[in-house]
């Protein structure tokens, strides 16, 4: 069985700027799998490359075992991309642009799907209106449609919920997650770290064009044993020792610590210094602290 | 072959839910000229003997529309979607090349055409044109709107701003299509202005277009012909090689 994407090699260079250093990224079938990275780490050019929007200057990418440029046919059938910009088509109602989206994969009568979508992303009592007069959220779930109008294996939703409300996010997720559940591959990007947390299986960290982080999640969270501590102080202050480590925001203190055994040394030096603690909680890392300190330390 | 007709399709259905804009308006354009040109000028200038000036005005201002908008559908509906960003509606799915190239030029020949017929439908309440060789007016508004299609794919490829866009046509296309000959015949010229006529391939789709009506050019039809499909292919092969190798497109 071919992975659903595979990446080799791959460079990418503009003029002086080197935007992928090498990129090597398998993602098996079935995978609901994140691209995390901050911008201009390289996510949507790699993106790209596989959609072929753009071509690299070195390396090759497969989608379903299918080069994207020898075979671009096969590859591109096999691909449904969400674009992160919220692009329409003013001159169609919602109905023609996925007619029209059907006609250029090369399905003439797909309108029993197409209804299946749009009653889906709840779009269906919008079919015959025209794109300009959509909302911003409601434009984003064409694009999701639009991406889908093939039943492509492979999806690729290129940050899907930048910009759009609680509500949409969450129905949106829920559609994403019964198609993945049905076989669909699904590669996210997002910065909204959250999401990959709670829907993703394994996640790819890039950093200046390269991968710097490629594990399962849960293996990610073993990695870094780090704890915290997090408190404020009714009264006092803050031993001099412990401030260096310390980061401070809205009154609370977080201090990093080894184990828990620790905590009792923080507490103690705490009160010797005539300091008195108010609310204490400890703190295991989530995935945007482990996302912080792997851009932290590569 | 699927995509093609779709992509096609998609490019009729675009200027034709702005048909106000993209057929009618041109169509008033050219009876303007038609109205203005025809009162100054009538009964100054007798180009072919026997052919009225309204009448000689009429097949050049019919073949001005077509290839002006054969040229705006290609290249307004690439730098639209370009600018956009939609343009990856088209670029994501698997259509060739070729298909591309084929759908846009196609579309745009439609546009041409149609909009050429409305100008020849309202003109012809003006004063009545023979029709001598429909087939060599035919040829020349399919290889002349052809043309401009391609042409128009080229510069919706090359232009990223609607500024270049509107330098290519207004530094390009619009004194092509003025210095052709539609107004007059290049033998009222001075000698330096017809030469420089003859390099200009607009001029031999208006004269051998304006042929198939009259049974009368300035330059053989057979040669005029071959001089416009050259240029045709031509631009088709620049074109097709700018869509393969993704120029501007594909980064």
């Amino acid at each position: 069985m071919h992975p659903a994407l595979e990446v080799r090699d791959i460079h990418k260079r503009f003029g002086d700027l080197h935007a992928l250093r090498g990129v090597d990224l398998t993602v098996e079938q079935g995978e609901f799998f994140a691209l995390l990275g901050p911008n201009g780490a390289g996510k949507s050019t790699l993106i790209n490359i596989i959609a072929g929007l753009a071509r690299p200057t070195s390396g090759t990418a497969l989608v379903m075992g299918h080069d994207v440029r020898a075979d671009y046919r096969a590859a591109r059938r096999a691909l449904g991309v969400v674009p992160q910009e919220l692009v329409f088509d003013p001159f169609f109602t919602v109905r023609e642009s996925l007619e029209i989206q059907s006609g250029y994969f090369g399905l003439r009568r797909n309108d029993a799907w197409i209804d299946e979508l749009l009653a889906g992303l709840g779009l269906t009592d919008k079919a015959d209106t025209n794109m300009r007069r959509l909302s911003g959220g409601m434009k984003r779930r064409v694009l999701v449609a639009q991406a889908l109008v093939h039943k492509p294996p492979v999806i690729i939703l290129d940050e899907p919920t930048a910009g759009v409300d609680v509500e949409l996010r969450q129905s949106l997720w829920q559609f994403i997650q019964k198609l993945n559940s049905e076989g669909h591959t699904v590669l996210l990007t997002t910065h909204y770290l959250e999401e990959a947390e709670t829907l993703c299986k394994r996640i790819a960290m890039l950093k200046q064009g390269r991968i710097v982080a490629l594990d399962t999640k849960d293996n990610l969270f073993a990695s870094f044993t780090d704890k915290y501590v997090r408190f404020s102080l009714k009264s006092g202050q803050m031993p001099a020792s412990l401030r260096e480590q310390a980061c401070e925001a809205n009154g609370c203190y977080t201090l990093p610590l080894q184990d828990y055994a620790e905590l009792e040394r923080v507490l103690r030096s705490l009160r010797e210094n005539g300091a008195t603690v108010g609310e204490v909680e400890l703190v295991k890392p989530d995935l945007e602290e482990i996302f912080v300190q792997v851009m932290r330390t590569h | 072959m699927t995509s093609f007709l779709a992509l096609f399709y998609k490019e009729i259905l675009r200027f034709y839910k702005v048909a106000f804009q993209t057929v009618l308006a041109p169509v008033i354009t050219a009876l303007l000229y038609l109205l203005i040109f025809s009162h100054v000028l009538s009964g100054h200038v007798e180009v072919y003997p026997g052919v009225s000036y309204t009448a000689f005005l009429i097949p050049g201002l019919v073949m001005m529309a077509v290839l002006q908008n054969a040229f705006a559908n290609s290249s307004s509906s690439l730098i639209q979607s370009k600018i956009t960003g939609n343009i990856v509606f088209v670029l994501l799915p698997p259509i060739s090349y070729r298909e591309f190239f084929l759908a846009y030029v196609a579309a745009s020949m439609v546009r041409g055409v149609v909009v050429g017929l409305g100008v020849l439908a309202v003109a012809l309440f003006f004063a009545p044109v023979p029709l001598h060789h429909p087939l060599w007016a035919f040829a020349f508004a399919f290889f002349g709107s052809a043309m401009l299609g391609a042409l128009g794919v080229i510069a919706g490829i090359w232009a990223e701003k609607f500024d270049q866009m509107a330098g290519f046509q207004n530094f390009i296309i619009m004194p092509l299509t003025f210095l052709a000959g539609v107004f007059y015949s290049i033998h009222s010229l001075p000698p330096f202005w017809q030469a420089a006529s003859h390099l200009n391939p607009f001029f031999y789709m208006i004269d051998g277009f304006r042929y198939g009506f009259f049974g009368a050019s300035d330059i053989v039809p057979g040669t005029s012909l071959v001089i416009v499909v050259a240029s045709c292919l031509a631009l088709s092969l620049g074109a097709l090689h700018l869509l393969k190798t993704g120029y501007k497109l594909r980064h």
